[in-house]
């Protein structure tokens, strides 16, 4: 017998499908939404509700390595946030970075039901897709580390950019990978090869290569063009947090050279000032350019007060802020060119950066000229922690709310930013496409974030509440692949999601060049490196469209 | 014995198979670039390409024992009511603990947390008696690390503190840290620098180019001496006294680790589990981060099981906590000293165990193994030993790696499958663990022990 469910008199916004809010029935059967659905379909009436897609979440970091040594490494943390089993779900710890169960219900206790872990060392994916498998609830891909790649390095020196773009799909196949990642381009050379150096410039040469980051990034962009990944290289620009960074997340916006490309947490990218001096904020130069290019997507990596854990493949970013705290720190290299640093953070209210960074996200957001292509993130845990979507949302909508926060925060840091000026209020369409239709249009994801026929029925029901942070913290109902997984604000049952991941074509000649490379430099042994389709488990290729 | 015959001995099976790039799971190094010669009559391994001594024995000495899968009191009993009974004596308990893990593929170890979160136990891991004061300073201090292959493409100055890995890890040097040519090594070991540093010659003596003898539990002043130097503070003049060494040497070596283009120090057991501890470990870390001050730094412990790294990586994501933690309440704790296996069983306060894959009751102290003996154990293991034979019910299970497929985690926290060599007729780890899951969850649905105290 088909499961089957009707939704119905609910408020539906369903930008994708240009329903703003009207008044309409949802009809679900095994999984999909549908036309219509048999009299014996279980209902749900939805008077007086909000009926949106499941939220996706474009940019977070919630499996792997990296995040399992966050785990490991703030134990005080996880005591004061403990996640209890219930009758039909794991137990668990939350705190900054939670445990991986905790992880997928939490997002689903938010009406999120798709999330993208943004940043995983080529050599670990493996490690990713056991978590991602008890990651409940959500469905979720993951984007490959490649930007700082030796062996495609090497293809770049040698101009050979058609074996370049091969060996970017061999990777993205040997691991599921979602799309690609690029991180502090060229940065990883300097770090462990000049005694934790750092790229300065994106123009400036890469030790041992002869290319710039400039030119790796333009290059990554062309091929996974041609590729056509379902999304562009998502990119975390060089510089992060450094005073004046605008110029050099301006340059890396250029050398898409109009194709698609995605500026990863851009508030972070959005500093203007001078070097070694206190930032000030640059948000309206950045998002005037993204306004002005259709070929960008961003999410915002709002910051917000309290904990946080810097948590980045950028490790000398995490050094830079090792040698403010001088609390405890992680780094960790890994072969295939990729690393990661870790420092538990907090984001205070009284200090002018931090402020400042608050404010420039909120910036970005209210000077956004188009929301499909300014998604909201926290970068998680980097900005705060995914918890904090609801509070956000409601600093986005409610302008007097905002204004009564602007009151308690650093006041020099607000005088360097417009943000008192902004009166803009999300609507709740807008806030729509932030959290699902844009990110799903930007990832390329066509059967989600949106409610019309075929779609996946992932439906997050809210009670409406004018405070819409209460109102986005506890969706009444959340139906996943048309499973009733939240009814009533608690688990009816538990859910298993699936992997979301990419399969561009390429000629298989590469991997014969990639194999003494990878048997000369790297640990594992190459016939053991590619990640057997059984680490998928429930899985969707989502298809690539190659140009040519 | 006609002389033809005679030579025709020992019988050339047909039935061979080349098994290329398996993995040794013997010790936490977990080579992958074993090429094994599978003799599918004699259910053996013949031949095991590039393993060292200990991997040898591990491979050739791996046979199908004829015994009975399943013995409950000693007695053969069917699969079926082996599950049964330790399903039963799991849901029974007051206070079910699980120890062991580091000998299992990661598939296994998740289903084993997953039945102590189901019925409130405890669970730890081997962990707790090797690198746990490791994992302890990690919490405290962090660490700066990298994996192997990154030692081996960059580390010009290689340090190992407390460890023989000569005879415990033979292919460390070979494989991934000594002798092995890398990307900016292109010389192999006579572009590195080797230091040994610990309580006594080894085997592992002569690879090193400069050894320091510290004096037994010392380790801890030596190392943070050495924090003291590279930071230019002063010192205790009586140095060499306390901790054997002289302070010329002290010097060299402070001017040796700054100077490097990328150092290493490896960790062994001699600091985990000797006078200080997880101060010697966070030392460790502590001296390493300092040192990225001054150059690119970075320290690893040496782990011993093949697959301890992965119980300490499922066990942290499932829970929060790495090793120690307890289900009581319906919710991860983590506290060494009180959920820690050794600590539990030797308070009396378990009531029932499953140990999967170790052999607490030949290493843990007299305390814990008494109250071993009284409590009803169920093991898992491929072969006899001391916790099989104190068990209520005993599982004959295949060999990891071996027998079976699986994820193992290198020490390096580097994730690699396995490929099975030849099958058994014994069951997995994961299939007995997800058959007395089952079995426990069907116990306890529709009653409320389901659901948090």
């Amino acid at each position: 017998m088909p499961s089957e469910l009707k939704i119905s008199n609910g408020r539906v916004y369903d930008p994708a499908n240009n329903v703003d809010g009207s008044i309409q029935d949802l009809c679900v059967r095994d999984g999909k939404i549908v036309e219509s659905v048999s009299k014996s379909a279980s209902r749900i009436d939805a008077r007086g509700m909000v009926v949106m897609p499941g939220a996706i979440d474009i940019h977070c970091h919630i499996a792997g390595p990296k995040v399992n040594l966050a785990r490991k490494l703030m134990p005080e943390d996880h005591r004061l946030d403990v996640h209890p089993k219930t009758a039909v779900t794991r137990s668990g710890t939350g705190g900054i970075v939670p445990s991986t169960f905790a992880t997928g219900y939490r997002y689903a206790t938010m009406g999120y039901t798709t999330a993208m872990e943004a940043a995983v060392p080529p050599i670990t994916a493996r490690h990713v897709l056991e978590e991602l498998d008890d990651t409940p609830v959500v469905d979720k891909g993951f984007y490959v580390l490649l930007g700082n790649n030796a062996f495609l390095y090497k293809l770049l020196k040698e101009g050979r950019k058609k074996e370049f773009k091969e060996a970017i799909a061999w990777w993205v196949n040997s691991v599921h990978a979602y799309t690609v990642k690029l991180v502090n381009t060229g940065s990883d050379e300097l770090w462990k090869g000049r005694k934790n150096a750092n790229i300065t410039d994106v123009n400036e040469q890469i030790d041992h290569y002869d290319i710039t980051p400039a030119f790796v990034m333009e290059s990554f962009i062309e091929a996974a063009h041609e590729l056509g990944l379902p999304h562009p290289p998502h990119i975390h620009c060089n510089n992060l947090g450094h005073s004046g960074n605008i110029s050099t997340t301006l340059d890396t916006m250029k050398a898409a050279q109009g194709r698609r490309a995605h500026i990863a947490h851009v508030q972070f990218h959005s500093f203007g000032g001078e070097l070694n001096k206190n930032p000030v904020s640059g948000a309206q130069e950045i998002i005037n350019y993204i306004n002005d290019h259709e070929n960008i997507t961003a999410d915002v990596g709002q910051v917000m007060f309290g904990k946080a854990t810097a948590m980045t493949a950028d490790a000398p970013l995490a050094w830079m802020l090792r040698n403010v705290k001088f609390d405890k720190w992680v780094n960790a290299d890994t072969e295939c060119e990729s690393g990661c640093g870790i420092i538990p953070f907090s984001y205070q209210e009284s200090i002018y950066t931090h402020t400042l960074q608050w404010a420039m996200g909120l910036e970005l957001f209210l000077m956004s000229k188009d929301p499909w292509r300014v998604l909201l993130s926290t970068d998680h845990p980097n900005g705060g922690s995914f918890m904090n979507y609801p509070k956000l949302i409601k600093l986005l909508m409610d302008s007097a709310y905002r204004k009564e926060a602007l009151q308690h925060v650093n006041q020099k840091a607000v005088a360097q930013t417009v943000l008192p000026e902004l009166d803009r209020e999300y609507t709740l369409n807008e806030i729509a496409i932030i959290t699902r239709a844009g990110p799903a249009r930007a990832l390329g994801l066509k059967n989600k974030g949106h409610l019309g026929i075929g779609a996946d029925a992932d439906v997050t029901i809210y009670t409406e509440d004018e405070d819409r942070e209460q109102m986005f913290n506890a969706p009444r109902y959340v139906i996943k692949d048309g499973t009733m997984v939240i009814k009533d604000h608690e688990f009816a049952t538990d859910h298993k999601g699936k992997i979301l991941h990419s399969k561009p074509g390429y000629n298989e000649d590469i991997a014969a060049e990639i194999e003494p490379f990878f048997e000369d430099y790297y640990s594992v042994k190459f016939g053991n490196y590619a990640i057997s389709e059984d680490y998928l488990h429930d899985h969707e290729e989502v298809p690539t469209h190659p140009k040519s | 014995m006609p002389e033809a015959a005679a030579k025709a001995k020992p019988k050339e099976s047909k039935n061979i198979r080349i098994v290329k790039d398996a993995t040794c799971t013997f010790c936490g190094c977990v080579c992958d670039d074993m090429e094994l010669t599978v003799d599918l009559d004699a259910h053996r391994i013949t031949k095991a390409k590039r393993a060292c001594v200990l991997g040898r024995a591990w491979f050739y000495e791996h046979t199908l024992e004829e015994r009975p899968v399943v013995l409950i009191d000693g007695k053969e009993a069917s699969l079926d009511e082996g599950l049964d009974e330790a399903a039963r004596i799991l849901v029974d308990a007051k206070f079910p603990i699980t120890y062991g893990l580091s000998d299992c593929p990661c598939e296994a170890q998740r289903v084993a947390v997953d039945i102590m979160d189901t019925i409130n136990g405890n669970i730890d891991t081997t962990t707790s008696v090797c690198h746990g004061p490791s994992g302890m300073a990690f919490q405290g201090v962090g660490e700066s690390t990298a994996t192997l292959g990154e030692i081996k493409n960059r580390a010009d100055l290689v340090i190992y503190w407390g460890g023989n890995p000569a005879e415990s890890h033979p292919r460390h040097f070979t494989r991934y840290a000594v002798t092995p040519k890398g990307m900016f090594i292109p010389n192999g070991k006579k572009d590195r620098t080797v230091v040994l540093i610990d309580v006594r010659k080894t085997p592992s003596t002569p690879v090193a180019d400069i050894f320091v003898r510290v004096k037994p539990g010392k380790d801890f002043e030596l190392l943070w001496a050495l924090r003291a130097l590279v930071k230019g503070r002063k010192i205790s003049e009586d140095i060499e006294e306390q901790t054997g060494v002289p302070r010329e040497t002290l010097d060299d070596l402070v001017q040796r680790m700054k100077n490097c283009q990328f150092g290493v120090l490896f960790m062994g057991m001699g600091l985990t589990m000797t006078r200080g501890r997880h101060f010697n470990s966070g030392a460790v870390y502590s001296l390493a981060s300092d040192l990225n001050e001054f150059t690119h730094f970075v320290a690893k412990p040496v782990r011993g099981h093949g697959n301890v790294t992965g119980a300490d990586n499922v066990v942290a994501w499932q829970t929060g906590y790495p090793f120690g933690v307890n289900f009581n309440r319906g919710y991860p704790r983590f506290n060494p000293g009180e959920f820690t296996t050794s600590d539990v069983l030797a308070r009396g306060e378990a009531d029932a165990a499953m140990i999967v894959a170790s052999d607490p009751a030949s290493n843990f102290p007299k305390k814990a193994i008494e109250h071993l003996e009284k409590i009803p154990v169920i093991s898992m293991d491929v072969k006899e030993t001391h916790t099989t034979r104190l068990s209520r019910v005993r599982f004959a299970v295949a060999t990891y790696g071996i027998n079976t497929g699986g994820t193992v985690y290198r020490m390096d926290d580097v994730p690699i499958s396995l490929r099975p060599a030849f099958d058994s007729p014994f069951p997995t780890d994961q299939e007995i663990l997800e058959g007395i899951r089952k079995r426990v969850k069907k116990i306890l649905s529709g009653s409320k022990a389901r659901v948090a105290a």
